[in-house]
């Protein structure tokens, strides 16, 4: 469904040079989901970023891409590629529209592109993600957080998607509400047969949602591995072994004993 | 605990006045500090972050703060003239704030910061000032501390930078921390170094250390004792330890809802708040 | 009463029902917010009673303010004439609510010039970025660059003296701080996570920059302009002053005071009550501006 080789991507020029992906390769099945684990600066949101078309103007990208059958190159999407790949952001607060009702921001993906049934396409997205209709008219300063991520999650349904991608969907959130919008994920992802690529720091959150992940650092793949492989807590390369023993919650012994890695 | 506790908390109430009414951010918040590291965990809007505003007198122009006792070492903290609260802010309880960027000056080196919160307290010479600066970024274990000395703020990393904040918080040696989400904006790794760091130096000054945080599992492996705060109270204190034996249905939910690394991929447990918490006596003692 | 009670609750409902009343919603929880701003509210009065005098100057008035009255000349304030009249006898009064309507004039085609102008420019330069920025940015820096009351003169120079070439030559010198506001705006809106989103939902660049972009830039530039109103109307009544705005017998204040500055020493009041119109009528719209900006201000996210 995925299949990105070699890609990089390089931001500024001269002295302001940033190589923030290099070599970067993965590959994904359909209906599978999918993490980039790492911390800030690692590239983890770049790639994503590369993927979805979005660095035109900012970055330079190479490398090959194939994603929902269409062949990628430069930051040109086709309108087709735009229905089927969506994305969901990580801040509710930034990536809603202030001054657009939730009725303006779910139906504008369908008279892009140009769907019929328009009125009832938002209302079943509202629903799909566990919200009334009373929620159709507000804005968005006047829902909570987690209602806005739900909304994020359904303006991402609107179009029919095949491939989704989760930008730290949830660390913005409060961890009971994490929970509410990750089960509503793993539910979408069951009903409508959805890939999902998922970008997140949190070791927890990748081990509960996906099959395989990537563990990135510094712009390049560390290790790639099986979930189970990370349930086991028996990842192979220290990096992430350290990444895991952080995760864990503090522990003084062990935090002497961390290493620098670059 | 052995001695007489620091800091009093007794029945601590915040509200703020806004055009659709009276909110009560904190309401009847009790608990007594002495030199161990106590955590205040909730959600947002639980009203943690207010509590630790209010023992400093920081609350937002248009709060009103009142208790029944809010002492530090027998100083009333809610009548305490201007001089006085200025002398204990900083000199006897300090702050950590959440980000290192907007809590440093960025036109004024990170040196002459720390060394204006040490004079503000002790009256030195400069060259005094100065060597003690010094050693204290390097007990922050920061490497290089003659070059972070010159350095300005947004020249350091976010790492780096919490742990200027906590050189500059300790050097007037203060009696207790506050620390409001010290490391949330840090990658795991460096949240543990910092915390590590905050951990060696409170144990060598014996300080008390007021821990805010969102994480649960954070609070549980780095603190001494536990509050959980859920809509401006209190219902749950306990050992650290014994968290995992928490009796109250909202601390239980929290700790059921967090996925798990070694989990199954399964439907999360679902937190589901009874309004009875809010209006529920104390939580158990 | 009744009536009233359920339009207030319709516009206070936690639940809209339909867009429009999302939008009403929207509106009037900004004009609550504006109304408690007793500052802003005298801004608002002073404009709604210049917006009155221009829609009933033929109720109000006695005479159209032309006609001269030679008998009458320079006489005194007076329960007759309550501002006096001028050197030619009309009734001052009169030509100041007469002169209202021009104020409009004014007021209302510099609006329709410069906000389409300056946000075009702003939000593409802001947007877009790149050479396209800089090229359109270095053209608004040459505008900003002259005095504005210098250029105007010049462009009048050019144009021939009259209102309508007053106020383009007020136009052209206005829209440059308006594009740079808007570009200001445009570059921390376009690293928004929303316009990020909009690019992933396929919205091409044009429905971008009209729908997510601008919506959010004009708020600012229509506070600025408020602000800057009172700048406008003193630039317009210095070129009536010099002769290069509205012609005589137009009743024009800036045109009003410079024909009656040579009676100031003996008969005050010629000169000095369109003074005090263009300095209230200048207050009322930056007191008008303040209240907006606090009401736009994005914070409060309405």
């Amino acid at each position: 469904m995925i299949d990105i080789r070699a890609l990089d991507v390089v931001f500024g020029h001269g002295s302001k040079l940033h190589h923030a992906v290099c070599d970067f390769s993965m590959r994904i099945e359909r209906g599978q989901s999918y993490g980039l684990v790492g911390e800030s600066g690692s590239g983890k949101t770049t790639v994503l970023r590369a993927l979805a078309g979005l660095l035109d103007r900012i970055a330079r990208v190479s490398g090959e891409m194939t994603a929902a059958r269409e062949s990628l190159s430069g930051s040109r999407r086709s309108r087709e590629f735009r229905r089927r790949v969506q994305m969901v952001f990580q801040d509710p607060y930034g990536s809603l529209h202030p001054r657009h009702t939730v009725d303006t921001i779910l139906s504008e993906p369908a008279r892009v592109h140009r769907l019929d049934r328009i009125e009832d396409r938002v209302v079943q997205a509202l629903e799909e993600v566990g919200l009334d209709a009373s929620f159709r008219f507000r804005y968005p300063h006047q829902i909570s957080g987690g209602q806005r991520q739900r909304i994020s999650v359904a303006r991402a349904l609107i179009t029919e998607p095949e491939i989704v991608l989760l930008d730290e969907p949830t660390s913005a959130l409060d961890v009971s509400v994490q929970a509410e919008v990750l089960n509503l994920l793993m539910r979408l992802k069951r009903d409508h047969g959805l890939t999902y690529v998922l970008v997140s720091h949190n070791l927890a959150v990748v081990a509960h949602m996906c099959e395989a992940l990537s563990v990135m650092q510094n712009g390049s793949v560390v290790e790639t591995m099986d979930v189970q492989q990370l349930r086991n807590h028996a990842p192979s390369m220290p990096y992430t072994r350290q990444l895991l023993t952080a995760s864990l919650g503090y522990n003084r012994a062990a935090i002497d004993a961390f290493e620098e890695f670059s | 605990m052995p001695q007489a506790p620091l800091l009093r908390v007794e029945d601590l109430q915040v509200s703020y006045n806004t055009p659709t009414g009276l909110v009560q951010a904190v309401s009847g918040v009790s608990f007594e500090l002495g030199r161990e590291k106590l955590g205040i965990v909730g959600e947002s809007g639980s009203g943690k972050s207010q509590t630790g505003r209010a023992i400093l007198g920081l609350t937002a122009p248009g709060g009103r703060v009142r208790a029944r006792r809010l002492e530090f070492d027998d100083v009333d903290l809610l009548r305490a003239d201007a001089r006085s609260m200025r002398r204990i802010r900083g000199g006897c309880i300090s702050m950590i704030m959440q980000d290192p960027k907007y809590s440093l000056n960025p036109v004024m080196t990170i040196g002459a910061q720390i060394e204006e919160a040490f004079l503000v307290h002790r009256k030195t010479s400069t060259s005094e000032a100065r060597r003690r600066t010094l050693d204290m970024l390097s007990a922050v274990k920061i490497r290089a501390p003659e070059r972070v000395y010159k350095a300005y703020p947004h020249e350091v990393s976010g790492g780096m930078g919490q742990r200027v904040m906590i050189a500059m918080m300790m050097i007037p040696e203060p009696d207790i921390i506050i620390a409001d989400e010290p490391t949330s904006a840090l990658d795991v790794t460096v949240q543990l170094q910092v915390l590590a760091v905050l951990d060696d130096m409170l144990s060598e000054h014996r300080m008390g250390l007021i821990f805010i945080s969102h994480d649960l599992n954070l609070v549980a492996s780095f603190c001494d004792r536990i509050l959980v705060m859920y809509g401006g109270k209190v219902v749950e204190e306990c050992a650290a330890a014994e968290l995992e034996q928490a009796r109250h249905p909202y601390t239980r939910g929290l700790l059921n809802c967090l996925p798990s690394l070694d989990g199954e991929q399964g439907e999360l447990p679902v937190l589901r708040r009874d309004p009875a918490w809010l209006t529920a006596a104390e939580g158990a003692q | 009463m009744t009536l009233a009670v359920n339009l207030r609750g319709w516009l206070l409902a936690d639940i809209p029902r339909s867009k429009s009343q999302a939008r009403c919603q929207r509106f009037y929880i900004g004009w609550l917010e504006f109304q408690r701003n007793p500052v802003a509210m005298i801004g608002l009065v002073i404009i709604l009673g210049l917006i009155a005098a221009a829609a009933l100057a033929p109720w109000i008035t006695s005479s159209n303010g032309l006609e001269p009255d030679l008998v009458n000349r320079l006489q005194a304030p007076s329960a007759e004439h309550w501002f006096g009249t001028d050197q030619l006898g009309r009734d001052i009064f009169d030509r100041i609510i007469w002169g209202s309507r021009i104020t409009l004039y004014i007021v209302g085609l510099v609006t329709i010039i410069v906000v389409p102008i300056g946000l075009v420019i702003g939000v593409i330069a802001g947007y877009l970025g790149g050479l396209v920025d800089s090229v359109l940015m270095r053209l608004t820096d040459i505008f900003l660059a002259f005095p504005r009351l210098i250029l105007a003169m010049a462009f009048v120079a050019v144009l021939g003296p009259g209102l309508e070439n007053a106020v383009l030559a007020i136009a052209l010198t206005t829209w440059s701080p308006f594009a740079r506001i808007a570009r200001a705006e445009a570059l921390t809106i376009r690293n928004s996570e929303f316009i990020l989103a909009a690019q992933v939902q396929g919205v091409s660049t044009v429905g971008i920059l009209t729908r997510h972009v601008t919506p959010l830039c004009a708020s600012s530039v229509i506070v600025r302009l408020t602000l800057d109103m009172a700048g406008i109307i003193l630039t317009a009544a210095g070129l009536g002053f010099l002769g290069l705005g509205a012609q005589p017998p137009t009743p024009e204040w800036g045109a009003m005071i410079s024909l009656g500055r040579q009676y100031l020493i003996d008969q005050w009041w010629v000169p000095t009550v369109p003074g005090i119109a263009i300095l209230v009528v200048s207050l009322g719209f930056n007191l008008l501006g303040d209240g907006l900006r606090d009401v736009f201000d994005p914070k409060s996210g309405g």
